[in-house]
């Protein structure tokens, strides 16, 4: 038994999931589906795709069209799928490693053709499922099995990245603030392009034995601490910026859809005025 | 849509897995984990019903719903 949106889209016979507790996959997952729900869109719709990681497993509790790809390979058949049946409501769950490091290249070009594709990212700053080695968004410093005496990379921010690459649409948010991701999943799904919503997630199993960071609860508070607005950012005084990481909407344009203007192409050759 | 005497917080102990976010967040504090370390109500009066365990159960374990239902 369970509450009846859950009820709703999800499989429930896949319930309770395999996710650790603690993790705040399971409210990402869920927040989602209030989103769609908001929505209103035809469940059968919606296709949900992933690749391979913690947040991966997501699409195999949801009840819509999922697919479960292999690493970083989501935006690709993602891409496949919206150009196949560009009515569909196409959705890519991914991790911080999937989407930034085996799949990099596929979301910078997503995000370059501007393709109504809403990727959610489960940024949890490490690979959870494969044992806790440092990813791409890893903060300098930070410990991770791979990096057992602080990590000396730089990290990614993946939501500039994409609204650099060119998705019309770049935002973050974190697992704790759910009535604003409920929002942001709002508005990233309705807009006409690709889409990015960063969600700041918790790994307390690897990353927060690693950094101890405390139990899940204690790395939720820190999410609902640490992380400003941009806009109050900014009217922080100096000494208060300090440690704070930076949240909201980095871009919302409209720009012409990749596969509208494929469609425009198909229909110019196909005995519009280009073919008399 | 449900009136809200109608309504009640409602928790599935076997989904619960004790990471204790409802009980941490909820603003009355009527919720606290019990010698299972489950989620459990233990002050059903002062609940007001706001839905921020429901939001932050990562397991889906606890909602408000209808007192009448299953």
């Amino acid at each position: 038994m369970t509450s009846e949106i859950v009820q709703k889209y999800f499989r429930i016979e896949n319930l309770p999931h395999i996710w650790c507790p603690g993790c705040s996959n399971g409210v990402v997952t869920r927040a989602l589906t209030m989103a769609i729900d908001e929505l209103g869109l035809d469940q059968d719709n919606v296709v949900v795709v992933s690749g391979i990681g913690c947040s991966s497993r997501a699409p195999g509790y949801l009840d819509f069209n999922t697919l479960h790809t292999t690493h970083g390979r989501g935006l690709a058949f993602a891409t496949g799928i919206k150009l196949a049946n560009p009515k569909l409501d196409v959705i890519l769950i991914a991790g911080d490693g999937d989407v930034s490091a085996i799949g990099g290249n596929h979301l910078i070009h997503a995000a370059r053709r501007n393709i109504d594709i809403t990727t959610i990212v489960f940024n949890n700053n490490i690979y959870g499922m494969t044992g806790g080695q440092y990813s791409p968004t890893t903060p300098t410093a930070a410990k991770g099995t791979t990096a057992p005496h602080g990590n000396i990379d730089k990290p990614f921010d993946i939501a500039q990245l994409a609204a650099a690459a060119g998705a019309t649409y770049s935002s973050r948010t974190t697992a704790y603030h759910v009535n604003q991701m409920v929002k942001y999943f709002k508005d990233a799904i309705s807009n006409k392009g690709f889409s990015m919503v960063e969600v700041a997630s918790i790994c307390p199993t690897y990353y927060g034995r690693k950094n101890k960071s405390g139990s899940g609860v204690q790395m939720m508070q820190a999410l609902k601490n640490d992380f400003i607005d941009k806009m109050a950012y900014e009217k922080l005084p100096e000494e208060k910026k300090e440690g704070k990481h930076l949240m909201g909407v980095f871009k919302n344009i409209t720009l012409p859809e990749y596969t509208a203007e494929y469609q425009r192409v198909i229909d110019a050759l196909q005995g519009g005025e280009n073919n008399e | 849509m449900k009136s809200k005497d109608q309504l009640e917080v409602k928790i599935n102990p076997d989904w619960c897995k004790g990471c204790g976010n409802c009980v941490s967040f909820c603003p009355t504090n009527v919720l606290a984990l019990d010698h299972h370390g489950k989620s459990t109500m233990v002050n059903r009066e002062g609940c007001i019903l706001c839905g921020m365990c429901e939001k932050l159960c990562p397991d889906f374990a606890i909602w408000i719903g209808g007192k009448e239902d299953e």
